[in-house]
């Protein structure tokens, strides 16, 4: 398990190497700097910025100085916002982010499981063509289309729901509703595929043959198997969620890391624009270690050996 | 003659599925006595499985037993609720299957799936259970029980887990068991091994068997009787000598002649019965052996043939066991 761990670590390391290298050279790659922008800066302003930058040393300098920062997670400053760091944006963006998306992590699990099953065990059912029905509207939906026709309904028409903001719990239920749609519908798709197959095999049968009550049969025998698969998905979707959805964070006006990083792709604050993207592929990266290691917890056939 | 342990007469299964009723099994009657081995052959698709998942009731949607009784130590099972049958299955009817690689739970240790079976239907504490089971592991003959009970299904291989099935179906000592092609996914000498553990606990528990399979050369070794199911009926029942020595029904004889015989010290050749198995949806008005045997008569395409009882012992479904009629209806 250890040694396990170390690897796993190790190509983790390599991974965000990769990860920060191209997002470096891929900011450096586009036309224009930082503040070529809309309105002309006069010549020496603009040196005065990139002398106070760093943007005048040579490439490979800029980079491994920005690969020291980096590994003492420091992302410098923000380009457009003045004295204000890349860190403070994520240190500022990220709890916010993570606390709807911890909640909508929490519907997800808490009610895509459950009706996952439900709908297997009543297969056939109106219960679950209504379920089947739904999650299909769930998946093909895109949340953004979710969260507006709640504003409009439920803030404009009915006023009953805030349009923007987080100051109370009812600021919480449009962005979770909308943030949790898609992946609620594919969660309970998929347990509900994943279980019926799970009902048909042998080892189903040998556990009904023992005369075991059908609770017992259910939640002991099939579920944990019908469950590997939906913990594989859960992983990148974990990572997705908690690190905010730019659109419905746009859309609530929530102040999470969703909406600095489409500010900071309009404003080419290219420091916020790199920070940000390691930052999620960093996230990324330690949620599938950990959904891996619980993987192998629920299957032991899965070794963490090598 | 003694009370039968297990009787199930004119028991008629269906499946009601969207191309039509399924008949896989459209009347048997057969009954074992205690401590007795009984065997039933028939090739794949003969209804086999489904007469054992009828007694044991644990047919899925959309089977169901529309006819008969399955009497029990003198309980109807049919009429009993899921709820009551639970309690008699794994403890006094205990059932293996055929691929022990699938049978057993990849996520749960063996010795849990043991234990399980031991503190549903007796009671004993968790503890007085693992000590039972390290028991019925040793018994199955899995070397180190006391180490092994604790791996998972993929850490034993095809044979073990095998035997693994036979500890947990052995472990609330059943009074019978019902062995569904318990060696058929296993290699042959592993198969000869498992044949061997069945045959010894069931002397030394004192348990009674049925044993499933398509092979006769299974049946030859463990079983005192025989039945011989084609087409979800029973064509020919009686003790190993007379279904081996003095087979009565075309169908026996062609599933003689399709399996090696250890007995013949000479290359035989082996041959299959030509044709397929008849469509159980429309089944045959007559005989449902009928289409691929040899002898058919017009008879034989008309009307299904009583049994004939050949001995005190044995009894067959054949027309040509029937001299008047068959001389009356034949060309
Ligand atoms: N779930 C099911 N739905 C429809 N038909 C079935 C089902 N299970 C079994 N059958 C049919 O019942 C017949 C007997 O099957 P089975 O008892 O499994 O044969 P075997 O003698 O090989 O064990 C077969 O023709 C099979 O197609
Ligand atoms: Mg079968």
């Amino acid at each position: 398990m250890a040694s396990y761990l170390l690897k796993r670590i190790l190509a983790m390391v390599i991974t965000l190497w990769f990860v920060i290298t191209i997002t470096f050279f891929l900011m450096h790659a586009i036309p224009g700097g930082p503040f070529s922008s809309e309105k002309q800066l006069p010549d020496e302003v603009l040196e005065a910025l990139n002398e106070k930058y760093h943007l005048n040393d040579p490439l490979y300098k800029q980079y491994f100085d920005y690969l020291g920062g980096v590994m003492t997670f420091d992302f410098g400053p923000s380009f457009k916002r003045v004295g204000i760091s890349v860190n403070d944006l994520i240190y500022s963006g990220f709890p916010v982010s993570a606390k709807v998306g911890g909640m909508s992590i929490l519907v997800i699990i808490l009610m895509g499981i459950p009706i996952g099953i439900i709908s297997a065990l009543k297969q056939n059912s109106p219960t679950d063509y209504f379920v089947t029905i739904m999650a299909t509207i769930g998946v093909a939906v895109p949340n953004f289309v979710i969260a507006t026709v709640i504003i409009y309904i439920f803030s404009s028409r009915l006023g009953i729901l805030p349009s923007h903001g987080l100051t109370s719990w009812v600021h919480y239920l449009g962005p979770v509703v909308s943030l949790s749609g898609f992946s609620l519908a594919f969660v309970a798709r998929l347990t509900r595929s994943s279980m019926l197959e799970v009902m048909q095999q042998d080892y189903i049968r040998t556990a009904r043959a023992k005369g075991l009550d059908e609770g017992v049969v259910i939640f002991k025998h099939a579920l944990k198997n019908a469950l590997i698969p939906v913990v594989t998905y859960m992983g990148p979707m974990i990572a997705a969620i908690l690190t905010g959805s730019f659109v419905i964070e746009r859309i609530f006006a929530i102040p999470g890391m969703g909406k600095y990083f489409v500010e900071s792709v309009g404003n080419r604050d290219y420091t916020v624009i790199m920070g940000i993207t390691i930052f999620y592929a960093l996230f990324a990266i330690v949620m599938i270690l950990i959904v891996d290691i619980i993987y192998g917890l629920i299957d032991p056939r899965i070794k963490f050996s090598d | 003659m003694n009370k039968p342990l297990l009787e199930v007469k004119n028991m008629k299964t269906s499946f009601y599925t969207h191309v039509g009723e399924v008949q896989a099994v459209r009347g048997v009657d057969f009954h074992i006595q205690p401590g007795e081995a009984l065997g039933i052959v028939g090739e794949s698709g003969s209804g086999k499985s489904v007469t054992a998942m009828s007694i044991m009731g644990l047919l899925q949607y959309p089977g169901r037993v529309k006819e008969g009784e399955v009497f029990f130590k003198d309980e109807n099972l049919l009429k009993k609720s899921q709820r009551e049958m639970m309690s008699v299955r794994g403890n006094q009817i205990a059932m293996i299957f055929q691929d022990p690689m699938t049978s057993l739970n990849p996520v749960y240790t063996v010795g849990n799936q043991i234990v399980e079976a031991i503190v549903r239907h007796q009671k004993t504490s968790k503890k007085e259970a693992r000590e039972k089971a390290v028991e019925m592991l040793r018994l199955v003959g899995i070397p180190s029980p006391e180490r092994r009970i604790d791996n998972y299904p993929h850490e034993f291989s095809g044979g073990m887990r095998q035997r693994a099935m036979i500890a947990i179906a052995l472990s609330c000592e059943p009074s019978l068991l019902i062995a569904d092609e318990p060696t058929t996914a296993l290699d042959v000498t592993i198969q000869a091994q498992i044949l061997e553990l069945i045959k010894e606990l069931r002397e030394k528990l004192d348990t009674s068997v049925i044993l499933i399979t398509h092979d006769l050369g299974v049946v030859a070794d463990v079983c005192s009787r025989v039945i011989v199911m084609y087409g979800g009926l029973i064509m020919e029942e009686g003790e190993g000598g007379d279904i081996f020595y003095r087979p009565s029904h075309p169908y026996t004889v062609g599933l003689l002649k399709s399996v090696p015989r250890m007995d013949k010290a000479e290359k035989q050749r082996l041959i299959p019965i030509p044709g397929t198995p008849p469509d159980l949806v429309k089944p045959p008005k007559g005989c449902p052996f009928a289409a691929r045997c040899p002898h058919t008569m017009k008879i034989c395409l008309e009307e299904m043939p009583a049994y004939t009882q050949i001995s005190k012992t044995h009894r067959a479904a054949c027309w040509l066991l029937d001299k008047e009629k068959s001389e009356r209806g034949g060309e």
